[in-house]
């Protein structure tokens, strides 16, 4: 991990421009501009909502803003890691011909890809805390605590880069092996939401809501609303757990990553 | 004790054919086969072997040879793109490849952004380049351009663009793959005076191409390669006189062909083999037929192709009205034909078939049979030389 840090900090200026480069294409090419940033996490949110009204029904109960909260809190960081993934899969085999051509450290393609979800995620971030800074001026009553559990946030949000980092090595160098990983990729993220928690928490399930926090993104989406919505720590146990997927996965794919490097180029 | 920057010691290189899997699908049913039959061999073969050299500082080192002959696996080896099998290669200083202009560019983003795109990925930092920017803008001569995005830009202003970045790098070692044929012919001669005064700068050079004039120009010691290996290495103008002589007839011949070329001379008004012409001189051109079975009414037709393989002549025996030949088996013809060579100075290839009109069968394909080479005394460009005059520039 270290030679590959050292790779990139010397090539910084080159990751920074293909970032910039993916972020002002996208930007340039829609007319609908930063709405971008916002649509996947309000389409997730607003599948949550339903998913809720869903519930409500039958249980009884009606539905209010708290409920709505969580889904958005979890939804946004579960677009920026979907996305993540599906761009960083192709980012080596859709710049095949710079990987054929021009020598340097090619892990600059799933970074950079990482990098530029990032600031759709940042924006996405912006609204939400601008929603719930707004619902708590309308109503002061509102059941957000704002308390020093707060400072979990940015912990568990780096812990959510830090897997995509590694899974976005470890899939971009599959993809230009493998041309159908990405269909592959395509599938587990679409249907991998109804085994995250976002439209519902995994303490619904009782018991049971403890495998789903087998998935290593969700006892970090859980924590985000614990640490948020509910004013408590995230559980120190699933937290720890999500935390050595992520170290192992930024340890174990770089050193793939670089071992299958000088082979990108002879494989077409 | 020279100043070696680049060297190259017993570098091999071995690639795979045949069973590659590009996908899952493929591969997991060929691993399950594989599990209840064993191993199944792969047909390797070498596309470098034992290729040894050096490059002094400030020098420039020419490579040439045929396509397949494995220019472009050693210029990926030298970029650090491909790693060798085995064997060594030592560079010293910073090493940039010119082997595509524009690389990287973004058809969406602007001219300025492309330029700072494509200088970050040939290695150069943001802060360099800003520095140079001006300079950059200057030599490409876009500067109108700078923010439209460059889909709307001509090839020739995008060729451009890409290669006055590349031409600012300012590397240790500069490796140039056939780049010069870029934008039109005024910005060629430009990026051959930048090529001359980068090397002027003591920037060691190394130029891949089957452009000989350009290598013969711009070279002082040229490297020919041959299906993988070094077949001669010296002087630039001794190693594109070796690999022009080469040619490719007498190759050995099909055994299932019926009729085959078996021999092809280039002579000069004098009678001699030559490959170097004078434009407008009179070139001969003996092409011998043999036949291991009979045939009947046989043609020869003969073409000429330019450097980039696109042809510039062609005829045939029997459409310049001379009668068409009966063999009966081991048998064999020449036909001898004069050309004119009204072409501009450059390097040609001369193709020959053998060619029966009415049924419409080719017995056999040689091109390039040889390759020639044509200079000019006065500075023409392009495919014909039609000997122009000033004949004066009156005012009225």
């Amino acid at each position: 991990m270290l030679t590959m840090f050292r790779l990139l900090s010397r090539h910084r200026d080159l990751l920074y421009m293909l970032s910039r480069r993916d972020v002002t294409v996208k930007y340039k090419q829609s007319i609908m501009g930063l709405l971008w940033a916002i649509l996947m996490p309000l389409l997730i949110t607003s599948a949550g909502v339903v998913v809720k009204i869903a519930m409500a029904q039958m249980s009884g109960k009606g539905v209010v803003f708290r409920d709505v909260l969580p889904v958005a809190i979890k939804a946004a960081p579960w677009a920026f890691f979907v996305a993540s993934l599906r761009f960083s899969t192709q980012s080596l085999s859709n710049n095949y011909n710079l990987v054929t051509k021009i020598a340097f450290p090619r892990a600059v393609f799933p970074l950079s890809s990482v990098a530029s979800q990032l600031f759709d995620f940042a924006i996405a971030a912006s609204v939400i805390v601008a929603l719930i800074v707004l619902s708590v001026v309308l109503s002061p009553a509102a059941p957000i605590p704002l308390t020093l559990q707060l400072l979990w946030v940015p912990v568990l949000l780096a812990l959510l880069i830090a897997q995509s980092v590694g899974l976005a090595l470890l899939l971009s160098a599959a993809n230009l092996f493998f041309r159908d990983v990405k269909y592959l990729v395509e599938v587990v993220l679409t249907f991998a939401i109804f085994f995250t928690p976002v439209f519902y928490s995994a303490a619904q399930f009782g018991d049971r809501g403890k495998l789903l926090l087998l998935n290593p993104v969700a006892p970090l989406l859980e924590g985000l609303d614990m640490a948020i919505v509910q004013g408590r720590a995230p559980d120190a146990f699933w937290t720890g757990y999500a935390a050595i997927w992520a170290v192992v996965l930024l340890l174990v794919t770089p050193a793939i990553f670089l071992r299958l490097e000088p082979r990108f180029a002879e494989s077409v | 004790m020279p100043d070696i920057v680049l060297e190259a010691r017993g570098l091999h290189k071995k690639f795979r054919k045949g069973e590659l899997y590009t996908s899952l699908r493929d591969l997991l049913p060929a691993l399950a086969r594989r599990a209840v039959k064993g191993g199944l061999g792969k047909s390797e073969f070498w596309a470098l072997r034992d290729v040894n050299f050096q490059v002094e500082r400030g020098e420039a080192f020419g490579i040439i040879g045929h396509n397949g002959a494995g220019k472009s696996t050693l210029l990926k080896h030298l970029c650090g793109i491909l790693v060798p099998t085995s064997g060594e290669l030592v560079v010293k200083g910073r090493l940039s490849a010119l082997i595509e202009v524009g690389a990287g560019f973004h058809p969406d983003l602007t001219g300025r952004d492309n330029i700072y795109l494509n200088g970050t990925i040939l290695g150069m930092t943001r802060a360099e380049i800003r520095s140079k920017f001006d300079a950059i803008v200057e030599f490409s001569e876009l500067a109108d351009f700078l923010d439209t995005p460059v889909k709307r830009y001509s090839s020739g202003m995008y060729a451009r663009l890409g290669f006055a970045v590349a031409a600012h790098v300012e590397p240790d070692v500069l490796v140039v793959d056939e780049v010069l044929s870029v934008g039109d012919f005024v910005f060629q001669k430009k990026s051959v005076e930048k090529m001359r005064q980068v090397m002027k700068g003591g920037t060691t050079v190394v130029f891949v191409s089957h452009n000989l004039r350009a290598v013969a120009d711009l070279c002082h010691r040229g490297m020919l390669l041959d299906h993988g290996t070094v077949s001669a290495i010296g002087p630039a103008t001794e190693v594109i006189k070796t690999y022009m002589e080469r040619g490719t007839a007498g190759a050995a011949a099909d055994p299932d062909k019926d009729v085959y070329v078996s021999r092809v001379t280039l002579r000069d008004d004098a009678g001699a083999e030559a490959v170097q012409f004078d434009a407008g001189q009179r070139m001969v051109a003996e092409v011998e037929v043999t036949a291991r079975r009979a045939a009947e009414r046989l043609a020869v037709v003969i073409e000429c192709r330019d450097e980039e393989m696109y042809e510039v002549f062609n005829t045939s025996t029997q459409r310049l009205g001379a009668a068409t030949v009966d063999l009966a088996a081991g048998e064999k013809f020449t036909a001898r034909l004069a050309l004119r060579l009204h072409l501009a100075p450059g390097t040609y290839h001369f193709g020959v078939y053998v060619y029966r009109y009415d049924i419409q069968k080719n017995y056999d394909t040689l091109t390039p049979a040889r390759t020639f080479y044509v200079r000019s005394l006065i500075d023409v460009r392009g495919v014909a030389h039609l000997e122009p005059e000033v004949l004066g520039q009156d005012r009225s």
